[in-house]
C-alpha cells in the first residue's frame, strides 16, 4: 500500500516537474479568472464576466440535469418495455422486442445525431412557430413555454410541501395502527393526496397567489432579425437538450428493459401460480408478488445502467449541449490547462458515480433478502 | 498482487519520463526517423489542411510542412500528417507526438507564454468574420443584435464573439458544437442566424453548403487572427530551422524565384539570389542543413505566393484575394528578414 501511495505521489510530482520544465503553467488559479465566453443554457445566473470556475459549475449543473432526468425517464420507459416484452399479447411483446433489438444495437453517437438533426429538420424556422396549445410553442429555437416567476411569500408555499409530507407520514402511521386495531383500512391514498395538494394550495391562496406567469413573446413584424421569440420572455428548452435527453433515454431504456425482463423471469414461476391461486389479479400479482422479488435481481445491473447513462451524457458536446465536458473543453482551450481540466472532469464523474452507487446500494440493501 | 500493480505503475512512470526525455534534439530525431511528423487540420478545412477521397493531403498549412521536409531531406514527401482537432492540437505538440503544428492556429500571447510552445511566424493573416443568409437582409455585423450564432467549441472564436457583442452592447446566443461538420449542418438547418469562425474558414465552409450563393460573408472582421506554425519551446535549433523555412518561402517570392525559373536563376548575378541558392556563402550548415536547402524548398514546393495561389488564391474555388497576405512591397504585410 505504501509503495502504491509513493508511486502515485511520484507520478503527480513527476508530471508537475515535467510541466515546469516545458514552461507550461500549472495549478488551479486560473479558475478565478474571467471566462469571457457565453453559454446557451444557464440554470443559475452566468454572464461572460463570470469566472472559469463559475462556467464549469454551469456545465456541471447541465450535466446533472440531463443525467437526472434521463435516469428517471429511462427507468419509466425501461420498466414499461421490459414488462411489455413479457406480455402474452403477441403485438405488444413483439413491438417491445423490436424496439429493444434495434435501438440497443446502434451506437449512441449515431442516435444522438439522428435525433438531434431529425428534431432540427422537422421544426419550423426561427421566425415561425408551431403552437401546441395556448402558451406552448415550438420552433427550431426550441420549446417555448411559460415561465413561472415567484413573487413574495413563495417560500411559505414551498415550506408547505415538507409539512404536507410530514403530515402524510403521520397519517400513514395512524392508518396502520388503525388497521391493526380494527381491521378496517382507512382511505390513506385519498387523505394523503388531499394533504399533498391541499396544504401547498392553501398556502398559495393564503399568501395571495405569489406566482406570475411570464408568457413567451412572439414578434411577427419588424426587421427579420427582430422577429420570432424574444429573448428574456418565457422559458426556452433548447433543442440540444431535447435531442440529448431523447437519445440517452431511448438508448438506456433498452438496456433497462432487458434488466427488468431478466429480473421478472428470475422469479420462480411457482410464485405467480401461488399468487393466482390465492385470488390475486394479474396486475396485483405483478405489483405485490413478482416485482418486489424481481427488484433483488434488477437493482445491481440497474445501477450499472445509471452510471452508463451519466457517463454517456458527455457525448453532449457533439450536438452543442453545454455540459461539463463541452464547457470544460472551451476553458481548456482558452487557458491551456489540460491536466487540471481533465482532473476536474475525472473527479466529477468519479464522484457522481460513487454517489449513484451509494444511493443504489442503499436501495439494494432494503430489497435484499435478509439472510440469517 | 501489490508487486504486480507496483511494477505496472513503475512501467507507466518510466514511460511518462521517457516521453518527455525524447525531445532533446528534434532535428536529430527527425533525421533519424526519416520524416517530419506534422500536425494538420483533421476537420477537412479546404485550402488549409484537407484530404481528398484518395487520402492525399493539400492546403497551405500542409505545403508548409512539405517545405520543411524539402529543406531537410530534399524530398517534400518525407512528411507524415497527424489530423488534429482544436482541442488536441497543443497536447499533441507538447507531448512530442508531432514535430511541428501547422494547423491554422492563432498566435496569441497566452499560447506563446504558458503552453510550452513557440510560434515561428505568420503563414496567413486572418480575422474572425460572420456568414449569414442573404435573405436575412443584414449587411453589417453590427446589425446582428439578438442573433443566434453557431460556432465550433474549443477555440478563441467563442471569446472574440462574446467580446464583440459585449462591446457593442448587443444580446446574442451562442450554440457551440465540437466539430465543424455539425456547425455547418446546424447552420444549414436554420438553428442559427449566423456562423462565425476565421474568415478563411468561412470561405471554405461556404463551399460545402448546398446553395453557397444564398449565403454571404459580412465585411466586418472582429479580431486579429495571425495563423502560423508552432514548435515546442526549448529546442532553439529546430525553432530556427522552421522559422527560416518560412522566411525562405517569403524571400523567394520577393526575389522572384519560382519553382519554374529557379534553375535558370542559378546563373543570376544578383548577390541576394546567389546567397539564397547557396552559391555564395553557406547558410545551411549553421541550421544543420545543406547549403542548398533554400533552393530545394523552392524547387520542390514553390515560393509563398505560389503556395497561396495554388491552395486559396483567386483562381481556386475559395477565391481569397492576397490582401494583407501580400508582400510588404506590394501593399500587404508579409515581410521576412533577409538571408545574409
Amino acid at each position: 500500500m505504501l509503495v502504491l501511495g509513493w508511486l502515485v505521489w511520484d507520478i503527480i510530482e513527476n508530471t508537475a516537474r515535467n510541466l515546469q520544465k516545458a514552461n507550461i503553467a500549472a495549478g488551479y488559479g486560473f479558475l478565478e479568472r474571467t471566462a469571457g465566453f457565453g453559454i446557451i443554457q444557464r440554470l443559475v445566473p452566468y454572464t461572460e464576466a463570470s469566472s472559469y470556475g463559475r462556467a464549469l459549475f454551469i456545465g456541471l449543473l447541465n450535466t446533472l440535469l440531463v443525467a437526472g432526468l434521463g435516469i428517471i425517464l429511462a427507468t419509466i420507459l425501461g420498466f414499461i418495455v421490459g414488462i411489455a416484452r413479457l406480455s402474452s399479447n403477441w403485438l405488444i411483446s413483439r413491438t417491445a422486442a423490436a424496439y429493444v433489438e434495434i435501438l440497443r444495437n446502434i451506437p449512441l453517437l449515431l442516435q444522438l445525431f439522428f435525433w438531434y438533426f431529425v428534431v432540427l429538420r422537422s421544426l419550423p424556422g426561427m421566425r415561425e412557430k408551431w403552437t401546441l396549445f395556448d402558451g406552448v410553442h415550438m420552433n427550431i429555437g426550441g420549446l417555448h413555454v411559460p415561465r413561472l416567476v415567484p413573487g413574495e411569500g413563495i417560500w411559505l408555499v414551498i415550506a408547505a410541501v415538507p409539512v404536507a409530507i410530514a403530515a402524510m407520514l403521520v397519517v400513514t402511521r395512524w392508518a396502520h395502527a388503525h388497521q391493526a386495531r380494527t381491521g378496517i383500512r382507512p382511505p390513506v391514498g385519498l387523505i394523503n393526496t388531499a394533504l399533498f395538494i391541499g396544504l401547498p394550495l392553501a398556502a398559495f391562496l393564503a399568501t395571495g397567489r405569489p406566482l406570475h406567469i411570464d408568457l413567451p413573446v412572439f414578434n411577427e413584424t419588424g426587421p427579420l432579425l427582430r422577429r420570432g421569440f424574444q429573448a428574456g420572455s418565457g422559458m426556452t428548452i433548447i433543442p440540444e437538450f431535447v435531442g440529448l435527453l431523447l437519445a440517452l433515454t431511448l438508448y438506456t431504456a433498452t438496456f433497462i428493459a432487458e434488466v427488468v425482463r431478466a429480473g421478472i423471469q428470475g422469479v420462480n414461476r411457482g410464485q405467480t401460480e401461488a399468487a393466482r391461486s390465492l385470488g390475486l389479479r394479474s396486475g396485483q400479482t405483478l405489483r405485490l408478488v413478482v416485482l418486489p422479488q424481481a427488484m433483488r435481481i434488477i437493482i445491481p445491473p440497474l445501477t450499472n445502467q445509471y452510471l452508463n447513462l451519466t457517463k454517456n451524457s458527455s457525448l453532449a458536446v457533439a450536438i452543442a449541449y453545454p455540459d461539463l465536458v463541452s464547457v470544460g473543453g472551451t476553458v481548456l482551450n482558452q487557458t491551456g490547462q489540460a491536466v487540471e481540466i481533465v482532473s476536474i472532469w475525472m473527479l466529477f464523474y468519479l464522484g457522481l458515480s460513487f454517489l449513484t452507487s451509494a444511493v443504489m446500494g442503499y436501495f439494494n440493501k432494503r430489497v435484499a433478502l435478509v439472510e440469517r | 498482487m501489490y508487486r504486480k500493480i507496483a511494477s505496472i505503475l513503475a512501467g507507466a512512470t518510466m514511460a511518462l519520463m521517457a516521453a518527455t526525455a525524447a525531445s532533446a534534439g528534434t532535428l536529430e530525431d527527425v533525421k533519424a526517423k526519416g520524416f517530419v511528423q506534422c500536425g494538420a487540420n483533421g476537420g477537412n478545412l479546404i485550402g488549409f489542411g484537407a484530404t481528398d477521397e484518395k487520402g492525399e493531403w493539400s492546403g497551405i498549412d500542409v505545403d508548409f510542412c512539405r517545405a520543411i521536409a524539402a529543406a531537410i531531406f530534399n524530398d517534400p514527401t518525407k512528411v507524415k500528417f497527424t489530423p488534429l482537432n482544436a482541442k488536441e492540437r497543443f497536447t499533441a505538440l507538447q507531448s512530442g507526438e508531432v514535430d511541428v503544428l501547422s494547423r491554422n492556429t492563432t498566435w496569441t500571447m497566452s499560447r506563446d507564454s504558458s503552453l510550452g510552445l513557440q510560434f515561428v511566424g505568420v503563414t496567413y493573416y486572418d480575422g474572425q468574420g460572420f456568414m449569414v443568409r442573404k435573405s436575412l437582409g443584414v449587411s453589417s455585423a453590427l446589425e446582428l443584435s439578438g442573433a443566434k450564432v453557431c460556432t465550433q467549441t474549443g477555440t478563441t472564436t467563442e471569446l472574440n464573439l462574446a467580446d464583440f457583442f459585449r462591446s457593442h452592447n448587443m444580446p446574442y446566443e451562442v450554440v457551440a458544437y465540437e466539430k465543424n461538420e455539425e456547425v455547418l449542418q446546424a447552420y444549414e438547418a436554420g438553428r442559427c442566424d449566423a456562423y462565425t469562425t476565421d474568415a478563411s474558414g468561412l470561405y471554405a465552409e461556404r463551399l460545402k453548403l448546398t446553395a453557397p450563393d444564398d449565403h454571404m460573408i459580412l465585411p466586418e472582421i472582429i479580431s486579429k487572427e495571425p495563423l502560423g506554425p508552432a514548435v515546442r519551446q526549448g529546442d532553439d535549433k529546430w525553432f530556427t530551422l522552421v522559422k527560416w523555412t518560412l522566411f525562405a518561402l517569403l524571400n523567394a517570392e520577393e526575389l522572384g524565384l519560382t519553382k519554374a525559373n529557379i534553375d535558370e536563376k542559378k546563373t543570376s548575378d544578383n548577390p541576394e539570389i546567389k546567397r539564397f541558392l547557396g552559391i555564395e556563402g553557406d547558410f545551411g550548415t549553421p541550421i544543420g542543413l545543406s547549403s542548398d536547402w533554400a533552393y530545394n524548398v523552392i524547387k520542390q514546393v514553390g515560393n509563398y505566393g505560389e503556395i497561396f495561389d495554388a491552395n486559396i488564391g483567386p483562381s481556386t474555388q475559395l477565391g481569397i484575394a492576397r490582401g494583407l497576405n501580400n508582400l510588404w512591397s506590394k501593399g500587404g504585410i508579409q515581410y521576412a528578414p533577409p538571408i545574409r
